[in-house]
């Protein structure tokens, strides 16, 4: 601490550099504003939230002393005559993964400041989110109807149920929040909120086209989750 | 003395976000009741949380009377008194001391410290404490329902938990606190991110993270830890609910219940004490962190000195807080869980006290050869580190297997607790009322009645705890209603009970005193000025005293050194502000 930081305008070089960087004064991340470094903070808690739901379904399933059900027999559809397994899960993982690229394009176009093909883009990824959520209500439809209930399952362990739509439903709730905001942050690009930087309704704070951007990131992360979902749940 | 180079070649980086616009109030409305100041949201969080602390207070009286002359009061029966015992400890743990800590003290002081005009966030902060509020008053409204709060102990094991036998368990009871908690979660996560984002982006220019007081980098740390812990007590809470409310089994086993088998089977009770603990024991460092950090700004100013090896205190600050993820289930050796489990989190646990130590010699070198002043807040600070210490060293023993299994459940656990993340959290927030209180009010508190309540409450607390211990060697069971005739415990410790009971009174008494204080002294008491402790830190710095909206006027701070620079040789002053350039002047300022 008593050692000066010598002469040279460019401060210190490797290791200590990165560290003296990130231990600088006013910000550690230089590129981020505040609300994307909230929101990437937010996401590391979700995580925890996500990763706690997970390791409870796996010791749940480990410990119950019924067995587990074979997921490609629960998860198939009847088409053309026979079982076809997991068909409609890889639709529903199709249908999020490319919502993802939309997302993707919206932020771009975002930020060369074309209104009319962010907007666009961001309803189509508030569509194809709320298609995967529509396809989800099927399934649960689908499963209850076959008696698959949170406390009972026709085919062994009840935990089954529980924590499928325990970790669905909860995932699902993400999506739902995300189309919400999604149409929100659409409606606002689309207006030209960002172009005059109007004030937010609540926060009184002038509006910004990285809205778009932190609006991306909890969408590839609600992507990034389902992933996980879809090998631990299906797939194991 | 060391001088801290402030940046390079002296010059002060130029400001890389501009100012930021805040929201001016334009009603009473928005000014002192849905207000955005930090200043005023710290407040009200800090009221909130000691109100509902007072209501803990009276439940521990009626705790310890029942226990002291059981049956003489008829209406604590066994029920009550699990319910009493569990509010308790809830509110204690989480409503009071995590929200005072974090809520309170982080709102007033994190802008305020690293030379902020607010938090990044102020709707969200304040909807932070409407939130708290919202949980506060759902779990108060569990003693209002039919069968009363829940009685399951703060730790709600399942399966009893959510059984009838269990006060709350088939009623209402549980269902209040499971959603109490679950909606604390949400609030906290609004302000925790706020706290976070504010110190890692929103500080002075000149303030660089090993310039930031040692308060900031234990509430920081906390903060963090919160947001990663809490996370486990949210998805047992909602798997709990789903337990009680659609009959899923996640905790419970099969189960026959008054002669009837239950629809449960197959879950597994241990999960959700992983789940738990993966919460609980990082929980008992987010309340200790910050008072590590505050304790430490106590003893720097008031013994006129700067604090001894801070690169290591905030190295010791954060190394804790990463290994307390690591120790969870040192408190279920007794669980049934694997015995292997035992010696991997023995080991961690004792790790631990590497850290926790090194943070104690640099507060006992911080005072050798310092100028101590025995002020309120020096004298709850250094009442603090004798009752760490005390507490800490049997925490070493619970942490051994050996050891920790016969006194598992008994009042030696209760002593060890309370002494360490009890009594020792709250002399520190004690100590740090009287400090900053002059910052908050422009007035000191009065001396007198804080010399009484200092010495009853640090002695009374003693008295209460150091008997239990003995107590718990005995054998003497926790959570036990009435013990009865036992074999193994002597008459004579039930005088010390007695005696236990009257000091749990007389210091619960003694905290009139301290709220009488904190009244009279906002109107009667002595005019503070703007820096009374002729302290170093930027939260002394402020234009005026109480702090205005935007807290600096119209310029923000700029800091030139650490929050340390106390009797420094050849300096006028005994102490030099953060914001004082050096002596020999800058060589360069880049004017932003």
């Amino acid at each position: 601490m008593t050692q000066s930081l010598g002469n040279s305008d460019l401060g210190p070089t490797g290791l200590r550099g990165v560290a003296a960087d990130f231990s600088s004064d006013q910000r550690a991340f230089k590129t981020a504003s505040w609300g994307k470094a909230m929101m990437w903070i937010f996401l590391l808690s979700d995580t925890f939230v996500f990763g706690c739901f997970l390791i409870a379904y796996m010791t749940a399933r480990m410990s119950t002393p019924v067995a587990w059900p074979n997921p490609s027999e629960v998860f198939a559809l009847h088409i053309g005559g026979q079982d076809v397994p997991l068909i409609l899960i890889a639709i529903m993982t199709f249908v999020l993964i490319s919502s993802s690229g939309t997302m993707a394009m919206a932020v771009n176009f975002g930020y060369r400041r074309e209104r009319g093909r962010t907007a666009a883009l961001m309803l189509a990824t508030a569509l194809l989110g709320a298609t995967f959520v529509g396809m989800q209500a099927f399934e649960w439809t689908k499963l209850i109807s076959e008696g698959v209930l949170p406390w009972e399952n026709p085919w062994g362990a009840p935990q089954f149920g529980s924590t499928f739509f325990m970790i669905t439903g909860f995932h699902g709730t993400h999506v739902t929040i995300g189309v919400i905001f999604l149409l929100i942050v659409a409606r606002k690009v689309w207006r030209g909120d960002f172009d005059v930087a109007r004030r937010g309704f609540f926060t009184s704070r002038k509006g910004q086209y990285e809205s778009v951007e932190i609006m991306g990131l909890y969408w590839h992360f609600v992507d990034l989750v389902w992933v996980f979902i879809f090998a631990f749940f299906y797939l194991w | 003395m060391v001088e801290i180079p402030s940046g390079s070649a002296g010059a002060v980086p130029a400001a890389e976000v501009e100012d930021v616009e805040l929201y001016h109030p334009k009603s009473w409305w928005t000014k002192y009741v849905f207000s955005q100041d930090a200043k005023i949201i710290a407040v009200q969080y800090s009221l909130t949380a000691i109100s509902i602390g007072l209501v803990a207070l009276v439940l521990s009286w009626l705790m310890r009377l029942q226990l002291a002359f059981p049956g003489y009061f008829a209406f604590i029966d066994a029920n009550h008194y699990y319910q009493f015992i569990t509010m308790h400890g809830m509110i204690m743990v989480i409503y009071l001391l995590t929200a005072l800590f974090l809520g309170g003290f982080g709102n007033y002081l994190i802008p305020l410290m690293l030379g902020a005009r607010d938090m990044v966030f102020p709707y969200a902060n304040m909807l932070s404490y409407w939130i708290y509020l919202l949980a506060v008053l759902i779990l108060v409204a569990g003693f209002f329902v039919p069968g009363g709060p829940t009685g399951a102990g703060w730790t709600l094991y399942p399966p009893q938990a959510v059984l009838s036998g269990t006060p709350g368990g088939s009623d209402w009871g549980i269902l209040l606190m499971l959603f109490s908690l679950i909606v604390f979660i949400i609030g906290f996560t609004m302000g925790g991110l706020n706290y976070v984002v504010t110190v890692l982006q929103g500080r002075a220019r000149g303030m660089t993270l090993m310039r930031m007081p040692l308060t900031v980098w234990g509430i920081f740390t906390a903060t963090v830890m919160a947001l990663l812990a809490f996370p486990a007590l949210f998805v047992a809470c909602v798997m709990m609910l789903f337990d009680r409310l659609l009959g899923t089994s996640f905790f419970m086993p099969a189960i026959v219940e008054m002669g009837e088998q239950l629809q449960h089977g197959g879950g597994s009770p241990i999960l959700f004490q992983h789940l738990f603990w993966f919460f609980g024991h990082p929980e008992v460092y987010i309340v200790a962190l910050p008072a590590f950090g505050i304790v430490s700004d106590l003893i720097s100013t008031h013994a006129r000195k700067n604090i001894f090896g801070y690169r290591m205190m905030v190295w010791a600050i954060v190394v804790i807080g990463a290994l307390s993820f690591i120790v969870w289930a040192h408190h279920m050796y007794v669980s049934g869980m694997n015995p292997a489990f035992g010696f991997f989190f023995a080991t961690t646990t004792l790790i631990i006290a590497v850290p926790t130590a090194i943070k104690v010699y640099n507060w006992v070198l911080t005072l050798w050869r310092g100028d101590i002043h025995l002020t309120l807040p020096m004298l709850f600070a250094l009442a603090f580190i004798v009752t760490f210490v005390n507490g800490g060293l049997t925490g070493l023993f619970l942490g051994n297997v050996v050891v920790d299994v016969p006194l598992s459940d008994t009042l030696f656990v209760v002593a060890h607790f309370h002494m360490v993340m009890g009594v020792a959290p709250i002399l520190v927030i004690f100590g740090a009322i009287y400090h900053w209180y002059p910052k908050v009010t422009g007035r000191m508190l009065d001396d007198f009645l804080g010399h009484i309540h200092f010495w009853i409450t640090f002695l009374g607390t003693y008295a209460i705890f150091f008997p239990m211990h003995y107590l718990g060697l005995l054998g003497m069971p926790r959570r036990y209603h009435e013990l009865g005739d036992t074999v193994f415990v002597p008459p004579s410790a039930n005088t010390l009970n007695v005696f236990i009971t009257v000091m749990a009174l007389v210091v619960g008494a003694a905290q009139i005193v301290f709220l009488f204080n904190l009244v009279w002294s906002l109107f009667k008491g002595r005019q503070a000025g703007g820096n009374p402790w002729r302290a170093t830190t930027l939260e002394w710095q402020t234009p005026q005293t109480p702090p205005a909206h935007g807290n600096w006027g119209r310029d923000l701070p700029v800091v030139y050194r650490w929050a340390y620079d106390y009797s420094v040789p050849g300096s006028a002053e005994d102490f030099i502000p953060q914001t004082q350039p050096p002596s020999g002047g800058l060589t360069r300022e880049v004017v932003a």
